[in-house]
This record gives structure tokens, C-alpha cells and sequence, in this order.
């Protein structure tokens, strides 16, 4: 594989997604903003779906907070990569992040100091029903980042109690990270697992019905309840606290049932492209 | 009158009520969480701070790099939270305006009603829209921290909303 080619796509990447709003969620925003009757709540989504426009007109990054990339590269069929084409995914991601005069929002975690622009979150993974490789970045906030859950309940816990924690989760996050929110939620596998899970729900096309019907259920229901606790676009009040809640879930331990929530802020900025 | 002198004088800022509109135009200091932490070290040292505050807004932001021939990047506010450790000496050296977004501690809202201060939310995570309303924008001190640098922003018509009045009367529950 040429890595010079995929630095660049990597660069678009980083473009594509801190200055062009994904369609799945603007098509969602002018939905809630069709349906709010709280006039501030109008107001604050008005603001937003203008400042998405601003955007891409004035190559001015959605959002200052152009956050800690997070990378997941999946590779499928009989695709080979190699560490040479991770560091060019990074090196790409990096300059693109610098041509753009993106915040540089990176430090050491625990000398601070000056940030830069190295220092991706990669995920590598394999599976089925990919041809070739896929690259997705996430250009992570932190308002809502740091607003992450996990919780380790016992096996026995009833589907209301792991709703309960995941709307209670939300209102937590508050006015503060940015609402409304797109809730990402990852149901298994291990305390790790949970949160990569939760984080890659993020990623899912916000269009469409989650494939399996116990999870769609759950995503409806959640977002039902979501929405009832009235937070609305900036904490101003109002119907639409999320816009969308995704779950993913994977098999775990009979002694656990790991639930990670990622919330990601009105700005949910993704993008992706495919190597074959 | 010019608009930042109206909302400077404290006289005008105890007007303001929680979940007001307002469309501010004035200077504004950008300064985060370092910034922050050095303000109030020298505070604490009993040393004279790189810039009066004296009546002065600050304005919770830490913008991207600016494109050639732009005047700022994108600089939306950050989560205003984090900040609240350091508002009440900060409010004692004489700040009158904090802007930012998300909900405070019962000790800032508390804070503010003593120093008869003012929180204003902007548009949270609009830093394009924002960009477009800012004017002017000057490297103050702290240039080291980058982005996280005290910045003398001239912003001109931005839509804002009284968070925490000057009577401590906040618009949302506190944090």
C-alpha cells in the first residue's frame, strides 16, 4: 500500500470532518429544530445549524475544541496492514489537523505545557463484511468527553436499571457538553471493551435503525427518556436533550455486564474513507 | 452610548436578570484553565497581573489557530466549571464578567452576588458562527500556553444569555 496516499486521505479526513457537518446529524438538528416550541431552544438549535453552515463557507473548524482524534482503522477481507500504514493514518491526521490551523489540543497528561498535535487514540481492528480497510476519525471534544461513564453492573441487573444509569449519565453531562447530545453506548465485553464499544457507537449512521431489534427497542426508549429530562439545546429547555442514542453490544463474562456511555456534543464529527 | 461601556459599569450589569437576551459588543479577555491557575498564583504572591480586570469581562475560550487574512479561528466557549476554583479571588481583583457555557458551583453563584458580577452564556459550540462576530483580536500575555493565551478579543454583536445574575440567581441548577 502507498503510504503517501494514505497520509493524504487521512489529511482529507481531518478536513472533511472539522469543517462539513455529516448529513445524518444536520438532517437531525433541522428536525428538532422543525419540531421545538421553546423559543430559546429554536434560538440556540438556529445557532447551530447556522454556525455548521459558517463553517464549511468560512473554513472556520465547527468547533474550537477540535478535540483528541480518535481513529479506528478496520480492516477486512484479505486486507494486510502494517504499521507503516497506522503511522501514515497518524502523520496524515497530525498535518492535516496543522494545514487547517486546527487547535493543537494535545499535551502530556501530566506536565501539561505546550500542546501540540501528535497523539491520536488508534483503534485497530479486524472484521467481516469489510472489503479492504476503512478509516474513521472523530475529532473528540472534551466537554463531552469527560463526561464518560462506565459501570459494572451484576449480571442480574434488569434492562431499566442499565437504562437508568445511561439517562442518569446524561444528566449528569448537563447544559455544559453541549446539547444536544448523540449518546453512544457499548453493553458487554469488558470494562475497556465497554467504553471502545460506546465510542464506536458514535460512528453508526445516525439514518438508520439500529439492525438488531432488542437494541433499536432499547435506543427508543432511551431516547424517549432522554428527551424527557428537558434539558434541550444548550441547557435552554426544550423537547431534544439528544438527537440520537446508538448502542453496540458485544458478549461478556457470565459474572459482569459492562455499560460504557460516550456522549458526544451537538457536534458530532465524523468521517471516513475506504482503501480496497 | 457605546455598548461595552453600558455593560461594564456595574450600575447597568445588576440590571441584567437571569435568562436575559442580550447582544453584547465590547472587549473580552480570552483566558482558560492555565491562565487561570497563573492569574491566581500571582494573586496569591501578591503580584501585580499582567492585565487590569478591573470592570473587565473574561471569556472562557481557547480559539484555533487563526488562517492567513482571518482575524480569529473558530472560538467557541469551553466548559465554564472548570474555571471555578479560581472566580472568587479573581472577582476580589475586580471582574465583573465571565462568559462561557454550562452550569457553576453554589460558591461562584454565590461569588457573584457578593462582587455584584455577571455569568453570560454564549452560543456553545458555535465557535464559526462566533468568529464572525469578533473583530479584533491581540495577544495580552501567557503567549507561551499557545492557545490557552490571554487574547484581547473586540467582539461585535454577539447573542448572549444571563446565566447567574448579580442577585446570585442562576438560570440553571447549580453544578
Amino acid at each position: 500500500m502507498n503510504t503517501s496516499k494514505v497520509r493524504a486521505a487521512a489529511e482529507k479526513l481531518v478536513y472533511q470532518a472539522n469543517f462539513a457537518l455529516s448529513k445524518d446529524v444536520l438532517s437531525l438538528l433541522h428536525k428538532a429544530m422543525a419540531s421545538e416550541t421553546n423559543p430559546m431552544a429554536k434560538k440556540a438549535l438556529a445557532w447551530i445549524v447556522e454556525n455548521a453552515a459558517v463553517a464549511s463557507m468560512e473554513k472556520t473548524a465547527i468547533c474550537q475544541d477540535t478535540g483528541l482524534p480518535v481513529i479506528f482503522i478496520k480492516a477486512g477481507g484479505t486486507a494486510k496492514i502494517s504499521r507503516e500504514f497506522i503511522e501514515a493514518v497518524e502523520d496524515g491526521v497530525a498535518a492535516g489537523y496543522e494545514k487547517n490551523y486546527l487547535r493543537p489540543s494535545i499535551v502530556d497528561p501530566l506536565e501539561r505545557g505546550k500542546s501540540f498535535y501528535k497523539g491520536a487514540s488508534v483503534h485497530v481492528e479486524f472484521c467481516s463484511g469489510l472489503q479492504g480497510v476503512r478509516i474513521f476519525l472523530m475529532p473528540k471534544g472534551f466537554g463531552s468527553e469527560n463526561k464518560s461513564k462506565l459501570k459494572m453492573f451484576y449480571p442480574t441487573a434488569s434492562f431499566e436499571d442499565i437504562e437508568k444509569f445511561i439517562v442518569d449519565s446524561v444528566a449528569q453531562a448537563g447544559p455544559e457538553s453541549c446539547p444536544p447530545f448523540v449518546i453512544g453506548v457499548g453493553i458487554g465485553s469488558t470494562a475497556d471493551g465497554a467504553l471502545v464499544l460506546a465510542k464506536e457507537a458514535l460512528f453508526e449512521d445516525l439514518s438508520k435503525t439500529n439492525p438488531n431489534r432488542l437494541l433499536a427497542e432499547m435506543e427508543a426508549r432511551l431516547l424517549g427518556k432522554i428527551n424527557a429530562l428537558g434539558i434541550g439545546p444548550m441547557g435552554y429547555g426544550g423537547k431534544t436533550t439528544a438527537l440520537a442514542v446508538k448502542i453496540l453490544k458485544s458478549p461478556t463474562h457470565i459474572a459482569g455486564l459492562p455499560v460504557g456511555v460516550n456522549i458526544s456534543c451537538h457536534a458530532l464529527r465524523k468521517a471516513s474513507v475506504d482503501f480496497v | 452610548m457605546d455598548s461595552l461601556r453600558f455593560l461594564f459599569q456595574h450600575d447597568d450589569i445588576r440590571q441584567l436578570r437571569a435568562g436575559d437576551e442580550l447582544i453584547f459588543s465590547g472587549p473580552v479577555y480570552t483566558a482558560r484553565d492555565q491562565a487561570h491557575k497563573r492569574f491566581v498564583e500571582l494573586l496569591a504572591k501578591k503580584k501585580k497581573l499582567p492585565l487590569d480586570l478591573t470592570g473587565q469581562a473574561i471569556y472562557y475560550c481557547g480559539p484555533t489557530a487563526t488562517r492567513p487574512g482571518k482575524v480569529i479561528g473558530s472560538c467557541g466557549p469551553t466548559t465554564s466549571s472548570r474555571m471555578d476554583e479560581f472566580v472568587e479571588p479573581l472577582l476580589a481583583a475586580g471582574l465583573s464578567v465571565m462568559i462561557g457555557k454550562g452550569r457553576r458551583s453554589k460558591a461562584v453563584r454565590a461569588a457573584i452576588k457578593k462582587y455584584k458580577a455577571v455569568y453570560l452564556l454564549a452560543p456553545a459550540g458555535c465557535g464559526a458562527f462566533i468568529a464572525q462576530k469578533v473583530s479584533g483580536c491581540q495577544p495580552v500575555c501567557f503567549e507561551d500556553l499557545g492557545p490557552e493565551a490571554v487574547c484581547r478579543l473586540r467582539v461585535k454583536d454577539l447573542p448572549l444569555v444571563v446565566g447567574i445574575d448579580s442577585r446570585g440567581k442562576s438560570i440553571y441548577p447549580d453544578l
